[in-house]
Parts: C-alpha cells; structure tokens; sequence
C-alpha cells in the first residue's frame, strides 16, 4: 500500500515562543525550524510501516512556505520516497489543509495517511480528523501502536483513562501520539540521497481549494507571569504554610 | 441563540467536564442544550438534565455510541447542527477526537481549547504550548469549539429540570469497531476534578518509586500526575501525564515532586492555585514557578511530609 505522511515546518522544540511587541503573532524571524515532532513520529511509523513490507512507497507532503522543502528533504532523508510541496505564504488553516491534503488523496489514492496529531505551534490538534471527515474514512488518532491486521488496522490509542484500541477498514486515518515510536536520524549518505529525490512544487490553486482562512487572529499576548515564590527549609515550614498561609490542607 | 454541548460521559456516568463546558456554552448568552450518544445511557441523560441552566437533553441512545466512536457519531451531531448557532464539547480526548470530524463536514473552522469566551464570535485560546494566547474571531456563521475545564468554573450539576427528547441514531458508516480499552480502576479523584495533585517526574527514578507519591495522595485525598519523562520512563501509565499534550489541571494545590519543569508540563499546571516543589536541583525551573519550593531529597522529604500531615 501506498501511505502519505503529510509534515509542517514549524519553531523547534527547543525554542521557547516570543510574542511579538505589536502583539500580531510570534517572532518567528531568525528563529530556528524543524519539522513538528509529532510529524517525525509519523514518518517514522510509514518508514518501519515499509521495512516490515507492508506498504510500498511513502510520499511526505507539506503545505507552507519555500523553506518548508527543507522540512520534506529531511523526510526524504528519514526514508520517504517522494515529496509534494504546495507553496504558499498565507497562513492557511487545519480546515484548509485537510481540504488540500484531500485532493492530494484523490490524486495519489494512498491506503493510510499517517498525520501527527497536532502541530506545536497553533496546538489545534484538528486536521488528520478533519481530513477523516471529508474522505469519508475512519481515524485512529492518538495512537500508540499501529498494527495491520487482515484487510485492516488496529490503533491502540491514548485516552483520558488509559489505552483503548479500535479496529478500522482501510484506507483510514491515523494521528500519532508521542509514544508511538522513537523517530530515527538521517544518515549522511540518506541525506545526500535525499537531495536526489523527487520533490514536486505545486500551488492551492492547482488543487482548486480556496484556502481563505475563517479565524481573525485579533491579538497574541503573552500569559500572565506566575510571580515565584519562597523557599521553605523544612517540612514542618511547609505544612505550616500550606495549612496557615495558603489554606489549602 | 442555542448551543449544543457534547456531554463526556461512560454510559453510566456523567463525567465532571461536561459542567464547565455548560458554563462556557451558556457565556455564549442563549439557551443551552446537552447531548448524550451513548449505550444504555439514560443515567447519565437524567444527571444531565439536572445541571442548572440546560434546557434540553438529546438521548441518542444506540448500541453504535456505546463506545463513543467519532465516526459513529460524528454524523449524528451533524444531522442536528441544523437547530444549532453553536458546537461545543469538552478539550478531553473523546471531545478533541469527535468535534474536528463535525467541523469538516460542516465547513467550519474548529476553535480548539478555548480558555475564555470574550463574545459570541470571540475567544482566547493558547498556542505554543501556552506561551502564547490568541485571540480569535470566527467569521463562520456557526460556532465549532473546544473548552478548556480549568478555564470554566463548573456549572451545578444539581437545581436544573431539563426536558429530556430521545431522538434516533444517525446511520453507523461501519467502517470502525471498538476492540478493548485499558482503563485505569483508581478510587483516587480524576485528574482534571481533583482539588490536590500529587505529582512525579524523571527524579522518582523507577516505578516502583511512584509509591510514595501514591501514598502521599492517599494521605491528602489527592490525585496522581506525572510529567512526560516519567511516563516515557515506563514509571507509570501515559493518563497520569498532566502537561500540553496529557491532561491540563488547575488545582488548589499541585505538588511537583522530581519533576524539573519543563515547558510542556508548565503549560498542564501552572494554572494550579498553590504549587509545591520538591527537587533536589535547586537551579529546576520548576522553582520559579512554584509558590514553596523545597530542596530536598524526595525519597526523605515526602515520606516525612506525609508524617507531618
């Protein structure tokens, strides 16, 4: 089978956010990029997906900016075989992106679309269920173990209470979580590789999906700081204060 | 003006975040109705029907809901968005894992864990593991979101007398079967409705560690966290995970023991009213944001502070 694993640039893990003084948005000018962990998480599971021989080709899509071929040759370097970038520099939606993720669909007709569950910028935990909906497909999200099983899947999700697993038709929808797999580093030589890999650059307009976003962002603003603390000694301070100062024990 | 809330429950019980998704449903300013998609349900539509300022309780009560699967039901709230200006369910995994597929097949931009109600169309959510927060306008004339509990004081769930119309099932597309679930049995309070957390981190070291903090919640009446590492670390299983990717909590009083403080769990607790921690680093992040901090080995402070209790 064929899967798509679709992945967004977005700040590093490592970077801690600055709001912008304008209070527009955060400063992402000069600030280092990665690829979003849960997207590698997702590669991941479609590259062990194909050593294991069950599934062929592995095409990694990304929709954003230029840079964002950066995000896809490193996919490419991880194992995947091929990349579409549609290119824009709007800011476009989860709504938005399942909608052109689906014409990628129809166009490629891939049997799973492995997606991470959020992005760890706009945290909207959206588009692999938004993608579900508009193909019609089932959804295994959260998931912690993805195994095939006869002419299905099997995800084993993360839920409020602890684990649940359900069984799907293919093709399906799957959106990782964190303990899924361990995301591998490309080699050198897959680095290299990856450069000669084919990567197609493509635009909204050529799917025909009107992208226009439906959010206003009226303002970004910092949360309010937690003012620090003391520090207490020992623990009859503590149970002191807890009991005498905050109240509550 | 009516709102539609999705209410989080086991087929049994009626679980405590659907009482703050009704408030931020009735800050919407109209009329506030529930809806129950479950098995063999009509317990929890009846508690639901008791929660002041509901006016009406759905029952879908179906075998395909019994499992709350998104596909399933998905289709059901679609075929009643109609009578609706708004689409609002808890930020739990059922609610985070149902709403975006009723979203799309509405053509409306979901708003996701949203922490405050600023209007009608207006709402502040995080972003960046809640570094940041935005403000957001929705030009959709009809309202998808998800509500953050700790953002929402809970509605009371006793005082309301709603009226309560079962309505049929929506068709079962077929295409997914629940298979089994793992659930945690605990008689310790759930994580997002405990007043203390008792919480631990890589510093616990191993599994079997986590019994001290478990018998100094025990001791407190309180609830289990642990952040990302120790759940990585196999310490202890991923629906104790408070932070922006577990469970988000806001206690009268978090106690963060080894656990040094990064971002991602932070952005879960630092909400709680009173924090504590217990490190023995006493450079940890976690000491800026704590109201008492306490440098100290865990393995001898929380035993004796239990004592001291």
């Amino acid at each position: 089978m064929k899967i798509l694993v679709p992945v967004k640039r977005v700040i590093d893990y490592n970077v801690k956010a600055r709001v912008k003084a304008d209070k527009t948005g955060v400063d992402l000018a000069n600030v280092k990029m990665s690829m979003n962990p849960f997207d590698e998480i997702a590669v991941e599971e479609a590259i062990r997906k194909k050593e294991a021989g069950q599934a062929e080709e592995i095409i990694a899509v990304s929709i954003g900016p230029a840079q964002a071929q950066e995000t896809l040759r490193t996919a490419l370097a991880m194992g995947a075989d091929r990349a579409i970038l549609i290119q824009t520099d709007d800011i476009v939606e989860p709504l938005a992106v399942a909608k052109l993720l689906k014409a990628v669909v129809d166009a490629e007709q891939p049997k799973l679309v492995i997606l991470g569950k959020q992005a760890i910028d706009d945290d909207s935990n959206q588009t692999g269920q938004m993608l579900a909906a508009l193909l019609g497909w089932p959804q295994g999200t959260f998931a912690s173990i993805v195994k095939v099983v006869g002419d299905g899947i099997e995800v084993t999700r993360e839920v409020d209470g602890g684990l649940e697993t359900v069984a799907l038709t293919l093709p399906a929808i799957v959106t990782t979580d964190l303990r899924l797999n361990e995301p591998r580093y490309a080699s050198l030589p897959n680095i290299m590789k990856a450069k000669k890999k084919q990567l197609d650059v493509k635009t909204a307009a050529d799917y025909g999906v009107d992208i226009s976003p439906r959010l206003k962002t009226l303002k970004v603003e910092e949360p309010a700081k937690r003012a620090g603390g003391i520090k207490v000694k020992t623990i009859e301070e503590l149970v002191d204060k807890l009991k005498n100062e905050a109240g509550v024990i | 003006m009516t709102a539609l809330v999705l209410a989080e429950h086991d087929n049994a019980e009626l679980k405590p975040a659907t009482l703050n998704a009704v408030t931020a449903a009735s800050q919407l300013g109209g009329d506030v109705h529930v809806l129950v998609a479950g098995s063999g349900a009509q317990a929890v539509a009846d508690a639901a029907a008791r929660i002041a300022g509901v006016s009406v309780v759905l029952l879908a009560d179906d075998a395909s809901y019994g499992n709350r699967l998104a596909e399933n039901i998905a289709p059901l709230i679609v075929s009643l968005a109609g009578d609706y200006d708004a689409i609002v369910a808890p930020t739990t995994t059922s609610g985070k894992n149902i709403l975006p597929r009723v979203a799309a097949q509405l053509d409306v931009a979901q708003i996701s864990d949203v922490m405050k109600v600023e209007s009608a169309d207006t709402f502040v959510r995080p972003i960046y593991a809640g570094n940041a927060l935005a403000t957001v306008q929705s030009t959709d004339s009809k309202k998808v979101m998800t509500v953050r509990g700790t953002g929402f004081p809970a509605a009371a769930a006793t005082g309301g007398s709603a009226e309560i119309r079962t309505i049929a099932a929506a068709a079962n597309p077929g295409n997914s079967r629940f298979v089994g679930a793992e659930l945690a049995k605990s008689d310790r309070p759930e994580l997002t409705a405990a007043k203390i957390i008792v919480s631990g981190g890589r510093g616990m070291g191993s599994s079997g560690a986590f019994s001290i903090i478990e018998s100094l919640a025990d001791k407190l009446g309180a609830a289990v966290g642990a952040s990302r590492a120790a759940v990585d670390a196999g310490f202890i299983s991923n629906d104790h995970q408070v932070g922006q990717t577990g469970k988000i909590v806001a206690p009268q009083l978090y106690i963060a023991v080894g656990i040094s403080g990064a971002i991602q769990h932070l952005a879960g607790m630092k909400d709680s009213k009173v924090i504590v921690a217990i490190n023995k680093d006493e450079e940890a992040p976690i000491f800026q944001i704590a109201d008492y901090g306490l440098v100290a080995d865990l393995f001898q402070a929380v035993p004796e502070l239990e004592k001291a209790l």
